[in-house]
C-alpha cells in the first residue's frame, strides 16, 4: 500500500534533522494558522497563488530563494562549525548526516536558491522594461514557478521522511547507482530535480519568445536594456542545456528504477558518459546563473553613475559570446578523466577564452563609472563588491583551467573557494543588488539603506575571512567534503573560515533586519513617483508598485535608454507628455492551473520516490486532468473599464507632476 | 526624478544614435499576432526536446558497442517491420498536414477524417513498436541485457513516449473542435500540434537512419 514508506523512515534517532524539522514545522503551522486567523486565505489565493501576474509571480520567486537561502546557510554554517570541531575527533555531525547536509547544501543553493532568484528577477523586470503586460504565456509561468516550489518541497521533505542523497550535489555514479546507495536519497535528488527542471525549461521557452517577439514599439533589439539580453543569453541557455539535464537524470533514473545500465559498472555500462552529460548541462547552468546577474550590475552601475552604460554594443556582443562558448569547455570539469593531452589542452585554452568576453564587461563597468557622479547606494555598494571579487574568482578560474595545474587541484578545497568566489561573488551579489534595486518597484517603498549597507560589509567581509583560507587549505591539500582529518597545519586555517561563516551569518541578520525595519517604516521610505533612484530604463516609468496592466498605454520607443529620453524632454518642458486616449485593456485571468498541477506533482514526486505505484497513476491523472480543464474554459481574459485605467493613470501622473512643480519653482 | 536635472551626457561611447535602427532593423518593436507568438514559442519548446533526443543519440552511439557478449544490433533488428513503422509515421504527418487544412477552412468532414486516419497510423505505429519491444524481451534481449540495449529501449521508446502523448493530445483536440468549435485558441492549438507531429517525423527518420539502418548493416 505505501510502497518503501514505513515509520522507520522517520530518524527519530538524529537529533539534529528531528529538532530543525519540529521548529520548521511549528513556523509553518504558526504561519499557517495566522493567515488564517486573519482572513488572508482569499487575498493570498486570489492575489497570489492563482496570480498569472509577471510582478507577482517574481516576486514568489525571489521570496522562495530567500526562504531557501536561510535553509542553504544553516547547512553551510553545519559544515564550517564540523570542521572546525573535527579536528582529531568525530565532531558531532555523523558521516552518513554530514554527507547529507553538503549534497543538500549544493543542490539548494544552486536549485533553489540560485535559479529561482534570477529567475525571480527576470520575472519582474524584463517585461516591464521591454515595455510590455506581460510574458508571452502567463498561466505557463506559474506553472513554472509552482513546479519549482513542488522540487524545493521534495529536498526539504527529505530531511523528516528518510534521507537526502549522500553524494555530492551532482550525483556520480557509480556511487549514485542502487548497489552504492540504495535508499532514496538519491530518488529524492533525481525527482525533485526532474520537476523542477520542468518548470525552469518551461520558463526559457517562455522567455525567449517573450524577449524576442514581444515589445513595446519601437523596442528593436539594439534599444533593449542590458538586463533583458543577458536574460535572453541566460534563458536561451536554459532551452538548450535543460534538456540534457532531463536525459542524464533519466538515464540514471532508469539504471536505479528498471535495472538498465548506462552508467553502472557491469554489463558495458559507461560512467564517464554521466560526466560528460551532466557537465554539458552544468556548464552553461552557471553561465545561466551568472549572465542576468551581470544585466543587473550594468543597469545598477549606469543607473548609480548617472551614465548611460559604456560600450553597450560591446556588452551584447561579450553576452552572446559568452552564450555560445559556455558549450565548449564542459571537459575541464573532468581533466583527471584522461582524456588525452590533445583534448585537455583544447578545453583549457577554451576555458580561457571564455575569459575574454568576461573582461569586456568589468571593463565596461568599469568605463561607465569613470567621470560619472557615482551615489554609493546599496545596489551600487554590492555591485562594486561584485567587480572585486569576481576578478579573483575569475583569476583563480583561470587557474584551475591549465590542465596541469588542475591535476593538483581538483578535488581539493581550492575548487570549493573557486567556485564560491564566483557564485557568492557574482550570482548572489548580484541577486542581492538586483533585489534592493527592484524592490521599490515591486513594493512601494524603498530598503533601509543603513542596515543594508551594513549587510553588504558583513557578507563581503565575511566571504574574504570564510573563503581565503579554502584557497590556502586546497594548496595545501586539503580535500573537498572531509568529515574529519588530522593534520594540525589544517586546523586553524578552519578556524578562521568558521569565523567567516559566522559573519557571513551576521550580514543574513541584517537582511532580515533590514526587511522588518522597512517594512514598518514604509511610510517615511515610500517611492511616491515610481522614479525613486533616478533611473534610465522603461520599468521606471510606471507607478511602484506597477498597475496589473503596466502601462495604461504601450510606450513608443524612439531611442536607447527609453525612459531617460522621456524624463529629460519632461525636464526640459517642466511638464509631462500630453495625456494619452485610455482605452479598456484586455488581461489573462488569473489561473489555479499551476498551484494545482503543482500539488499533484508533488504527490508524484513523493509517491515514486518510496515506490507507492497506486498513488503515481491518481497524480499523474490529476495533473494530465488539469490541464484539459484548464484547455477547456471558455474566458481567459478579463476586461479592466478605460475609467480605471485612467484612474490609476492619472494618480500617478500627478504625483509626477508634482516633482515637476516643485523644480518649476525652484528655478524660479 | 528624485530632482537633479541630469548632466548632460558626453561619453555615449558604442552607442549609436538609435534612429540608424529604427530604419533597417524591424525585427523589434511592436506587438505579434498570438498565433505568431504561440507558434514561435512551440518551436522553441521542439528545439528543446530534439536536444534531449540528441543527449539520448550521443548516449546511444556511445555504448553502441557495448553489448557485454549479448547481441548486437545486427542480430536483433528487422528491418521489415521498420520499414512499415517509417511508411505509417510518414504518412500520418501527411493526413495530419490534411486534417490541420480542414481546420483551417472549418471543414468537418476533411478535419475529423483525416484525424481520425492520423490517429490509427500512430497508434497502428505504437503498436508495432510494442511488438517489437515485447518481440525483444522475450529472446532475452531486454534493455537490463547490456548498456546498448539500456541506450536502445531508452532512445527508440523515449520516441515511442512522445507519438503515445501525441494521440492523447490529439484525441483531447479532436474533443475540444468537437465542443467547442474551430475557435481561434484552439487553432492555435491544433497547428503547435502538428508543428508536434512533424517533429516527431524528423527525429524518427534519424532515429531510422542511426539505429536501425546503420545497426543492421554492421
Amino acid at each position: 500500500m505505501l510502497g518503501k514508506l514505513s515509520w522507520e523512515a522517520i530518524p527519530y534517532d538524529q537529533p539534529i534533522p528531528m529538532a530543525a524539522s519540529t521548529v520548521v514545522g511549528l513556523v509553518i503551522i504558526g504561519v499557517l494558522g495566522w493567515v488564517t486567523v486573519k482572513g488572508y486565505v482569499p487575498y493570498l489565493w486570489k492575489e497570489w497563488i492563482t496570480s498569472v501576474d509577471h510582478k507577482r509571480i517574481g516576486v514568489m520567486y525571489c521570496f522562495l530563494a530567500l526562504v531557501m537561502l536561510l535553509r542553504g546557510f544553516s547547512d553551510a554554517i553545519m559544515m564550517r562549525s564540523q570542521q572546525a570541531l573535527a579536528f582529531q575527533s568525530p565532531g558531532y555531525l555523523p558521516p552518513e548526516h554530514y554527507d547529507q547536509i553538503f549534497s543538500a547544501h549544493g543542490t539548494l543553493m544552486i536549485f533553489f536558491v540560485a535559479m529561482p532568484f534570477v529567475i525571480g528577477l527576470m520575472n519582474f523586470a524584463v517585461p516591464l522594461q521591454l515595455g510590455v503586460r506581460d510574458v508571452a504565456f502567463p498561466t505557463l509561468n506559474s506553472v513554472s514557478f509552482w513546479l519549482t516550489a513542488t522540487g524545493a518541497l521534495l529536498v526539504n521533505v527529505s530531511l523528516v521522511v528518510g534521507e537526502f542523497a549522500r553524494t555530492g550535489w551532482l550525483p556520480y555514479p557509480p556511487l549514485s547507482e542502487l548497489k552504492y546507495s540504495p535508499g532514496v536519497g538519491v530518488d529524492y535528488y533525481l525527482w525533485a530535480l526532474q520537476i523542477s527542471g520542468v518548470g525552469t525549461l518551461l520558463t526559457g521557452v517562455n522567455f525567449v519568445t517573450t524577449i524576442l517577439k514581444i515589445h513595446a514599439p519601437g523596442m528593436t533589439y539594439m534599444r533593449m536594456p542590458m538586463f533583458c539580453w543577458t536574460a535572453l543569453a541566460s534563458n536561451l541557455l536554459i532551452v538548450a542545456a535543460f534538456p540534457i539535464l532531463t536525459a542524464t537524470l533519466a538515464m540514471l533514473l532508469l539504471d536505479r528504477y528498471l535495472g538498465f545500465h548506462f552508467f553502472t559498472n557491469e554489463a558495458g555500462g559507461n560512467m564517464m558518459m554521466f560526466m560528460n552529460l551532466i557537465w554539458a548541462w552544468g556548464h552553461p547552468e552557471v553561465y545561466i546563473l551568472i549572465l542576468p546577474a551581470f544585466g543587473v550590475f550594468s543597469e545598477v552601475v549606469s543607473t548609480f553613475s548617472r551614465k548611460p552604460l559604456f560600450g553597450y554594443r560591446s556588452m551584447v556582443m561579450a553576452t552572446m559570446v559568452i552564450c555560445l562558448l559556455s558549450f565548449t569547455v564542459w571537459l575541464h570539469h573532468f581533466f583527471t578523466m584522461g582524456a588525452g593531452a590533445d583534448v585537455n589542452a583544447i578545453f583549457g585554452i577554451m576555458s580561457m577564452i571564455i575569459a575574454v568576453p568576461t573582461g569586456v564587461k568589468v571593463f565596461n563597468w568599469l568605463f561607465t563609472m569613470y567621470g560619472g557622479r557615482i551615489e554609493y547606494s546599496t545596489p551600487l555598494l554590492w555591485s562594486l563588491g561584485f567587480m572585486v571579487t569576481f576578478v579573483v574568482g575569475g583569476m583563480t578560474g583561470v587557474l584551475l583551467a591549465v590542465p596541469p595545474a588542475d591535476f593538483v587541484l581538483h578535488n581539493s578545497l581550492f575548487l570549493v573557494a573557486h567556485f564560491h568566489n564566483v557564485i557568492i561573488g557574482g550570482v548572489l551579489f548580484g541577486a542581492f543588488a538586483g533585489y534592493n534595486y527592484w524592490f521599490p518597484k515591486a513594493f512601494g517603498f524603498r530598503l533601509d539603506e543603513r542596515l543594508g549597507k551594513a549587510a553588504f560589509w558583513c557578507w563581503i567581509v565575511g566571504f574574504y575571512v570564510a573563503f581565503m583560507p579554502l584557497y590556502v587549505l586546497g594548496l595545501m591539500g586539503m580535500t573537498r567534503r572531509m568529515q574529519h582529518y588530522d593534520v594540525p597545519a589544517w586546523h586553524p586555517w578552519l578556524l578562521v573560515a568558521a569565523l567567516g561563516a559566522a559573519i557571513i551569518l551576521a550580514g543574513i541578520g541584517f537582511q532580515v533586519a533590514q526587511l522588518v525595519v522597512s517594512i514598518r517604516h514604509r511610510d517615511e521610505l515610500r517611492d511616491l513617483t515610481g522614479d525613486p533612484w533616478n533611473g534610465r530604463s522603461l520599468e521606471w516609468a510606471t507607478p511602484s508598485p506597477p498597475p496589473a496592466f503596466n502601462y495604461a498605454v504601450l510606450p513608443q520607443i524612439e531611442g536607447e535608454e527609453a525612459y531617460w529620453d522621456i524624463k529629460q524632454r519632461a525636464f526640459e518642458r517642466l511638464q509631462l507628455r500630453d495625456e494619452p486616449e485610455y482605452r479598456e485593456i484586455e488581461m489573462p485571468r488569473n489561473s489555479a492551473t499551476g498551484f494545482v498541477c503543482a500539488f499533484f506533482a508533488s504527490f508524484m514526486g513523493f509517491a515514486l520516490i518510496w515506490h507507492i505505484w497506486w498513488l503515481v497513476g491518481v497524480a499523474a491523472f490529476g495533473a494530465v486532468a488539469t490541464f484539459v480543464v484548464f484547455a477547456w474554459r471558455d474566458e481567459v481574459e478579463y476586461i479592466i473599464p478605460a475609467e480605471e485605467v485612467a484612474r490609476i493613470d492619472r494618480a500617478n501622473r500627478s504625483a509626477r507632476r508634482a516633482v515637476l512643480e516643485q523644480m518649476r519653482v525652484a528655478a524660479q | 526624478m528624485s530632482g537633479a536635472a541630469a548632466t548632460a551626457d558626453p561619453h555615449r561611447l558604442g552607442r549609436s544614435s538609435g534612429l540608424r535602427h529604427a530604419a533597417s532593423e524591424n525585427a523589434g518593436g511592436g506587438l505579434r499576432a498570438k498565433r505568431i507568438i504561440t507558434g514561435y514559442g512551440f518551436w522553441i519548446f521542439l528545439l528543446s526536446d530534439i536536444i534531449m533526443f540528441s543527449a539520448f543519440f550521443a548516449t546511444y552511439a556511445v555504448l553502441v558497442g557495448n553489448t557485454a557478449g549479448g547481441p548486437s544490433g545486427k542480430d536483433l533488428f528487422d528491418l521489415r517491420n521498420v520499414a512499415i513503422e517509417t511508411a505509417l509515421l510518414l504518412f500520418s504527418s501527411f493526413t495530419c498536414g490534411i486534417g490541420s487544412i480542414g481546420a483551417e477552412t472549418r471543414r468537418g468532414s476533411w478535419f475529423y477524417g483525416a484525424m481520425s486516419v492520423t490517429f490509427l497510423f500512430g497508434a497502428g505505429f505504437i503498436a508495432l513498436e510494442i511488438h517489437e519491444f515485447a518481440g525483444l524481451v522475450a529472446q532475452g534481449a531486454g534493455p537490463t541485457r547490456s548498456a546498448f540495449l539500456s541506450a536502445f529501449f531508452t532512445l527508440v521508446g523515449c520516441h515511442g513516449l512522445h507519438v503515445t502523448a501525441g494521440l492523447l493530445w490529439l484525441l483531447t483536440m479532436m474533443a475540444q473542435v468537437y465542443a467547442k468549435g474551430y475557435r481561434a485558441d484552439i487553432l492555435r492549438r491544433i497547428l503547435c500540434f502538428s508543428l508536434f507531429w512533424h517533429a516527431l517525423d524528423i527525429i524518427w527518420v534519424a532515429l531510422f537512419t542511426v539505429v536501425y539502418l546503420m545497426g543492421a548493416g554492421q
